[in-house]
């Protein structure tokens, strides 16, 4: 992080946020402000750029503490709505991830099957406040006696819940295609034979991470919106990954970076963060999350400025290369010819689809773009960077 | 007398048994000058046929072929009725958009929106089956109808 040169300080933003003098724009609108003015006066012009991502974000899930029984209880087993929770922790924490489903979910046995209710739905109906039915069996021990335990909480009755997600907010995303001649159902929605339908999953020119391709500004202690409240970067996420192929702009364009992330779910606005059902793949949790980027220096405001048309992602085949773990590109297409409705591919003309929501997306990056505005947001200066790659950038 | 437009709707209509061999759908045309364009069809033999169709006419006209296949005993389901999106689940998402084959769900470009027009809707059920945020509901041409649904 020492290498990236500061020209405006966390600290002068900071004390301008303060002041209410910080000038606060959504990562669209600056898309405009330097395809208009350029790369230099956006710089002296913007402070912060906000930005927001509404989508499928599979490896979450949340550390609860239900609080000690009386008599006392080690779960060693928990469940929520009967959503099978970790409980491999001390007495009373456990960990629902987003993915588990209900106990006899008939899964796949029809294909392709609902997967109607998990830990997804769990986090989404704490955060509503809805009730819940707490299970949890223990084997007894002389300090911890008591063996089953069951009651109908709310979140107000957790001691703790915390939103914990090793992988979030991935940098960019594939394009999905089925070149198989069957209909397939996955996590990228459901898939149409010879490549009759395409469908992607990212914000594009808004999403977090492709504003700040090289991770100069988001590492452990970044604050960020997360699902209604102020949450945290704790670290770099699972299989994060800045070795990627880059444009000459310097942005991804394939999968890249990932972010941990953490935050009070008694904080949380449910929505922001919802439960999902994937027909034929599984439960998974719609996350929504936005993230401050302090323009530090040209470069910053140079790539918060990159649009959808300079912002490319791979098209996969989700029919037979991507189950057989051996996926290759069929072409790069731009998130702007994306959102126009349909790509051209190996000669073909394809109706496209998105899979995460633009909309959210946009209503994220304004909502912290107005926290940040109403001096109820400072940035948080990242104490320990994520690991990126040497940026070739220069803006003279 | 004063001449009115022509308007489309899609139907659902719902043979039972002891109706299903009789020729019924032909006098849409002849007697109530209704122009009707087959969008899918189910027949289980000797138990149910299901037939989706797009019926072309004047309002008045389609408002008596309508009564005429009810005194026929045909079930008949207006689809525009039946399919329901639930705004406080949508989130816009657009997954529904990647099965739609009638744009009844399309996206407005500029806004990113998901557009729902129920009167392009044929009740193939495709929508419910994509939506990971369970928001759309309704009938479909193989699926059982909700009693509850027919009440209302």
């Amino acid at each position: 992080m020492e290498t990236v040169p500061i020209k405006k300080t966390y600290e002068e933003i900071n004390a301008r946020i303060k002041k209410g003098e910080a000038v606060v724009v959504t990562a669209e609108e600056m898309v405009n402000i330097v395809k208009r003015e350029g790369v230099k006066s956006a710089f002296k012009k913007v402070d912060v750029v906000t930005t927001g991502t509404f989508g499928a974000m599979c490896s979450s899930g949340a550390f609860l503490n239900f609080g000690h029984t009386t008599p006392r209880m080690k779960a060693t087993k928990v469940w929520l709505n009967d959503v099978e929770a970790y409980g491999g922790l001390a007495a009373v924490d456990c960990y629902i991830g987003a993915t588990q489903v209900q106990e006899d979910d008939p899964l796949n046995k029809v294909h392709p099957g609902k997967f109607q209710y998990g830990g997804g739905h769990v986090i989404e109906d704490l955060i509503a406040g809805r009730p819940v039915r707490l299970r949890a069996k223990a084997y007894g021990t002389d300090c911890y006696p008591l063996r089953e335990f069951e009651k109908t909480i709310t979140i107000r009755d957790l001691r703790n819940a915390f939103l914990y997600n090793p992988r979030n907010c991935y940098q960019n995303y594939n394009c999905a295609v089925n070149c198989s001649k069957k209909t397939i159902y996955t996590y990228m929605g459901i898939l149409r034979p010879h490549m009759a339908n395409a469908t992607y999953s990212s914000a594009g020119q808004l999403s977090p991470l492709l504003k700040d391709p090289y991770y100069w500004t988001i590492g452990t202690g970044t604050k960020i919106f997360l699902a209604g409240s102020v949450g945290v970067v704790t670290w770099q996420g699972t299989q994060h990954s800045p070795n990627c192929i880059r444009g000459e702009n310097g942005i991804p364009k394939e999968g890249a970076g990932t972010i941990a992330v953490t935050g009070d779910m008694k904080q949380m606005n449910a929505r922001y963060i919802r439960g999902a059902s994937i027909t034929g793949y599984g439960c998974s949790l719609f996350v929504g999350i936005g993230i401050p980027i302090p323009i530090l220096n040209e470069e910053l405001a140079y790539f918060t400025g990159i649009g959808d048309e300079e912002i490319f992602c791979q098209v996969i085949d989700y029919g037979n290369d991507y189950p057989l773990g051996q996926p290759k590109s069929l072409g790069e297409v731009s998130y702007a010819q994306l959102k126009s409705g349909q790509i051209h591919i190996l000669g073909k003309t394809i109706p496209t689809a998105p899979l995460s929501s633009y909309p959210m997306a946009r209503e994220i990056a304004c909502k912290l773009k107005q926290w940040i505005q109403d001096q109820k947001f400072t940035l948080g200066i990242p104490q320990f960077p994520l690991p990126t790659i040497p940026c070739t950038i220069t803006i003279e | 007398m004063e001449e009115r437009k022509s308007i489309s709707i899609n139907v659902l209509l719902i043979f039972n048994q002891k109706i299903m061999y009789k020729p019924i759908i032909y006098r849409l045309a002849g007697d109530f000058d209704i122009v009707f364009n087959v969008l899918e069809a189910k027949i289980l033999p000797k138990q149910e046929g299901r037939i989706i169709l797009e019926l072309q006419g004047k309002e008045e006209n389609l408002q008596r072929c309508i009564e005429y296949l009810k005194n026929e005993q045909v079930q008949v389901e207006i689809l525009a009725d039946k399919m329901h999106r639930d705004d406080s689940r949508c989130i816009h998402c657009g997954a529904c958009t990647a099965v739609c084959r009638t744009d009844a769900l399309s996206i407005n470009r500029a806004t990113m929106e998901v557009i729902f027009i129920p009167e392009k809707c044929v009740a193939c059920g495709l929508c419910i089956m994509a939506c990971p945020m369970k928001a759309m509901s309704g009938i479909a041409i193989d699926k059982d109808i909700d009693n509850e649904t027919i009440a209302q």
